[in-house]
């Protein structure tokens, strides 16, 4: 029995604690907005928050999640009809997003990133986009979506993302 | 969101990402049915060899193995490809690559499969393998095919070459040499597939060409097509790796031994290496002159593809890079002979590029050779010889069509990259020396004579008083959907809220092809706005009835309405469509791309695909800096300039040039399928490295427009040029930087730096 906050509601879940955190999302808990391109830590698809931070989980194990506070990208925003988180948006908006099935892992990892460093230079938005991979697009509408979203979070600080989003 | 009128022309958003961004779309790798079996396949782990035996009975015997089925259990011919069908489902008597498939697995879960995929036992007679193509055409060589290593052997020729040479002041000769490159696609092989208690049986898959897949499960496995229904939602990831029976076949036994059960198939990152199909590795033989005026002469070339184990593509990718040997540039003598030759390496198959990435490193290089040996700028040399419309291109060719590589390279003459270019260069910092390089390209649309590369699109207005597009060729990624939505709203006067698009599924949309070749927008789009046509047409009339007017005249669609202009009168459109019945509530619209009208007398090896009469152009230019004590290339700079007619959508045509761009500096930089005896050394990609965020420029994209009336809306597809000028370009900046010259790809750090230890 593994213990932990999935976004934002408290859960517990029979599973085996070796079992592989993608799988449990995708698999167990129907949550398949977490992709896995690779398998192996490589190509950052499968990116999550674990506690705020992002977290490749193919490959954390169901145990490691025992007390923490996993995000995933379903837990980002309320979704098409609600709103969504300014990053989203600014994929988007910016054409950030082609094939897309980088883009849940690639906005999560630029959500930590853009609250240790709010008003980052590109070459720091590409230094930390740079553990997840993209085959589409180049990453320069990812960068730019980064950066219009630093902007615009800038701009609404005291809002929360929910806030910020809603309608 | 997703709001405001759908046109042609402005950067709309696609209308796919704001499903993507959530998570809420669901690809192929999403469907995790109830009550699911894994499917997964044996492979041979041997480049060639007679299989003596296959021991399934202790993987049978293990608890959870539903079944494990080898040759004897596929009914059928037991045989898929596009155009050949030389491509085993499951091998029976000889394996021919490592990751051939010998036998397959159904299981109750992953673990399980694993575990008794570990038990099959192959016995196999090793044969001795051929991995090099030229070395595959030495009579003493193993044979892989009955009819032996060639897969196609085919000649262009133009002119008298022979005797041209002669007759050129300035002659030069290269030999270059490319690897197989993967796809890369993020999304790896996938599908699910169930059978209906009716026997009829249902695929959901990441792939290109669902209607062709139902032709080649049908032949391989002994079914009625009509029985097979494949469903193709958005793909994550494509550029021709999904073209073709990947897990179709496989997942499609299984699920005919699944007892009614849905079956999954999910390659994983390894397998997706091992099985999947590559851009073919090529050696490529160039002589080429020109005359003192500064005009090309002469070229021939022998161009020697390596078509791996089986055939996928392989000929018509050879043709394409034969048709695209000379470059876009009039050549008056052409000899180009080809081979795409079978060796016991990973089949190469369709990638962005299909054949004509391996020519523009070489084309390009040589150009840049003969500008030299001419004392000419190697831009103005190009804008000298470039193609223009009324000319015949290498094969012979009239283009008669929208021709745009002069206003490409004339906007790159223009463009302050290519102005400053100097000052730049200047600028380098110690240790550290830099160059600039231009390369010129096109990229043929289209499937050529032979097959008619057509389309046709259903348009429905639904009972809620929507307008449904059934698509029938794949979003993969390149946008074509959301264009797809444009043109519709554009004619039907219709917002985002009102249209909506079913992506490709057998059951419900009507053939059309697959989503290849730069085709998908232009063929489909065009059968589009005439189902389009078709639909507002009837629309005006039927309202006309319903308001009595006496013509249908003066009615116009606007956003949910039907109106009559002059007197303001509107019906809705729920109103409109309760009215009408079922049948009533449809159009149809078909199109055929025309063909070239002057076939030349030469090619004649190919049967389809010779000769193209639509190219896209592009002119790139890319600035690099090269670190002169570890040899790393930077790509500082790059700029690309497009020309594909009209654009239809400028954020789309932008994500279509810097991907393209992004996949040919990996390209040209690092990426390469590192094969010893056929086995692949870097399967992952870890060792097998794509461009990450940091590996890239800025790329700068510029749309040329030119107008192509036959295209919808004026368009061409762009999908595939840009992929084709990095290498080379990138290859002649470093030139201009050292003086060090590199005709084997990729450039990597240590090939640049042994290059720099022997001229020093």
């Amino acid at each position: 029995m593994v213990r932990f906050v999935l976004n934002g509601k408290e859960i517990q879940i029979d599973t085996p604690p070796d079992r592989r955190v993608v799988d449990l999302l995708r698999e167990d808990l129907g949550l398949t907005g977490t992709k896995e391109g690779c398998g192996a830590g490589e190509c950052g698809a499968c990116t999550i928050l674990v506690d705020g931070e992002s977290r490749l989980s193919c490959l954390m194990l169901a145990a490691q999640l025992e007390g923490r506070s996993l995000t995933s990208i379903e837990g980002l925003s309320q979704g098409t009809g609600a709103g969504l988180h300014p990053l989203q948006e600014a994929f988007v908006e910016c054409g950030a997003v082609q094939c897309g099935f980088c883009s849940p892992g690639m906005v999560l990892a630029a959500v930590p990133l853009l609250e240790k460093n709010p008003d980052p230079t590109r070459l720091e938005i590409r230094k930390g986009m740079s553990g997840n991979l993209c085959r589409c697009t180049g990453y320069v509408k990812i960068v730019d979506a980064v950066a219009a979203a630093a902007r615009k979070m800038k701009n609404q600080p005291e809002k929360t993302a929910a806030e910020d989003s809603a309608p | 969101m997703k709001k405001g009128l759908l046109e042609v022309g402005y950067a709309v958003p696609r209308q796919d990402a704001w499903t993507k961004v959530t998570g809420e779309e669901k690809y192929a790798a999403d469907y995790y049915p109830e009550n699911l079996l894994w499917a997964g396949a044996k492979r041979a782990g041997v480049p060639h060899g007679r299989i003596l035996q296959v021991d399934v009975a202790a993987a049978q015997a293990l608890p959870g193995v539903v079944a494990v089925l080898t040759r004897k259990d596929v009914p059928g011919t037991n045989r898929q490809g596009i155009v050949h069908k030389d491509q085993p489902v499951l091998a029976g008597d000889r394996v021919r690559h490592r990751g051939e498939a010998v036998a397959l697995v159904l299981a109750e879960n992953r673990e399980v499969l694993a575990a008794a995929l570990a038990l099959i036992r192959v016995e196999l007679e090793p044969l001795p393998g051929v991995f090099d193509p030229e070395e595959a055409l030495e009579p003493a060589a193993p044979q892989l095919h009955e009819r032996g290593n060639v897969l196609v052997q085919a000649k262009i020729e133009k002119g008298n070459v022979g005797e041209a040479f002669s007759a050129c002041s300035v002659v030069v000769e290269e030999t270059f040499e490319v690897p197989f490159q993967e796809h890369g696609f993020l999304e790896t092989e996938n599908g699910v597939a169930w059978q209906e208690p009716d026997g009829h049986l249902v695929m959901i898959v990441s792939t290109q060409a669902p209607f062709r897949d139902r032709f080649e499960i049908a032949h391989a496995l002994g079914l009625e097509m009509g029985s097979i229904r494949v469903i193709s939602p958005y793909l994550g990831g494509g550029f021709g790796g999904k073209d073709g029976a990947t897990v179709q076949c496989l997942l499609a036994l299984a699920a005919l031994h699944a007892h009614g059960r849905p079956v999954k198939m999910w390659w994983d990152r390894e397998e997706s290496f091992v099985a999947g199909y590559k851009r073919h590795g090529a050696r490529l033989y160039y002589r080429a002159g020109a005359n003192a005026d500064g005009k090309l002469h002469a070229l021939h070339c022998r161009l020697y593809y390596d078509s791996g184990a089986y055939a996928h593509l392989g000929g018509e990718i050879l043709e394409l890079g034969m048709e695209h040997a000379g470059g876009p540039y009039r050549l008056p003598h052409t000899l180009i002979e080809g081979w795409c030759v079978y060796t016991n390496n990973p089949i190469g198959g369709a990638m962005r590029g299909f054949g004509v990435c391996q020519v523009s490193f070489a084309f390009e290089r040589v150009m840049d050779l003969l500008a030299a040996g001419l004392g000419l700028d190697p831009l103005d040399f190009r804008l000298k010889n470039a193609l223009q419309r009324g000319d015949k291109n290498c094969a012979g060719v009239t283009l008669v069509h929208s021709t745009g590589m002069v206003p490409c390279l004339e906007a790159l003459h223009r463009h302050a990259l290519w102005t400053g270019r100097e000052n730049w260069k200047q600028g380098a910092g110690p240790c550290k020396k830099r160059g600039v390089g231009l390369a010129a390209v096109f990229n043929a649309m289209g499937y050529g004579r032979g097959l008619p590369d057509s389309a046709i699109a259903k348009l429905e207005l639904t009972a809620a008083g929507k307008f449904r597009i059934y698509s029938s060729v794949p979003d993969m990624g390149q946008g074509n959907a959301t264009a797809f939505l444009q043109m519709a709203g554009e004619i039907l006067g219709q917002d985002a809220s009102r249209l909506e698009l079913v992506p490709p599924d057998t059951a419900r949309s009507l053939p059309s092809g697959s989503s290849s070749a730069s085709r998908t927008t232009y063929t489909f789009g065009n059968a589009l706005i005439r189902a389009c046509q078709e639909m507002k047409e009837k629309l005006c009339h039927r309202a006309a009835l319903v308001l009595m007017a006496d013509e249908e005249r003066g009615f116009a669609l606007v956003p949910g309405k039907v109106r009559h202009l002059l007197s303001g009168r509107d019906l809705d459109l729920e109103f409109l469509a309760g009215l009408l019945p079922e049948a009533d509530r449809s159009s149809v619209g078909q199109f055929v791309m025309p063909v070239a009208q002057d076939v030349p007398d030469t090619g004649k090896e190919f049967f389809i695909g010779f000769p193209h009469v639509f190219f896209s152009y592009a002119a790139h230019l890319a600035y690099v800096e090269v670190d002169e004590l570890t040899g790393k290339i930077e790509v500082h700079d790059y700029l690309a300039l497009t020309e594909g007619g009209r654009v239809i959508n400028p954020q789309s045509f932008e994500q279509q040039v810097h991907g393209a761009v992004a996949q040919g500096i990996g390209y040209a930089l690092m990426e390469q399928v590192i094969l010893e005896q056929g086995e692949i050394l870097n399967p992952n990609f870890a060792n097998y490295l794509l461009p990450t965020s940091l590996d890239l420029p800025d790329i700068e994209s510029l749309a040329v427009e030119t107008v192509e009336p036959t295209g919808p809306f004026g368009m061409k597809g762009i999908g595939e040029v840009g992929v084709n000028a990095p290498l080379p370009a990138i290859a002649a900046a470093l030139e201009d930087a050292f003086g060090v010259r590199l005709t084997r790809s990729p450039l990597t750090a240590i090939r640049v730096l042994e290059r720099l230890v022997q001229t020093s």
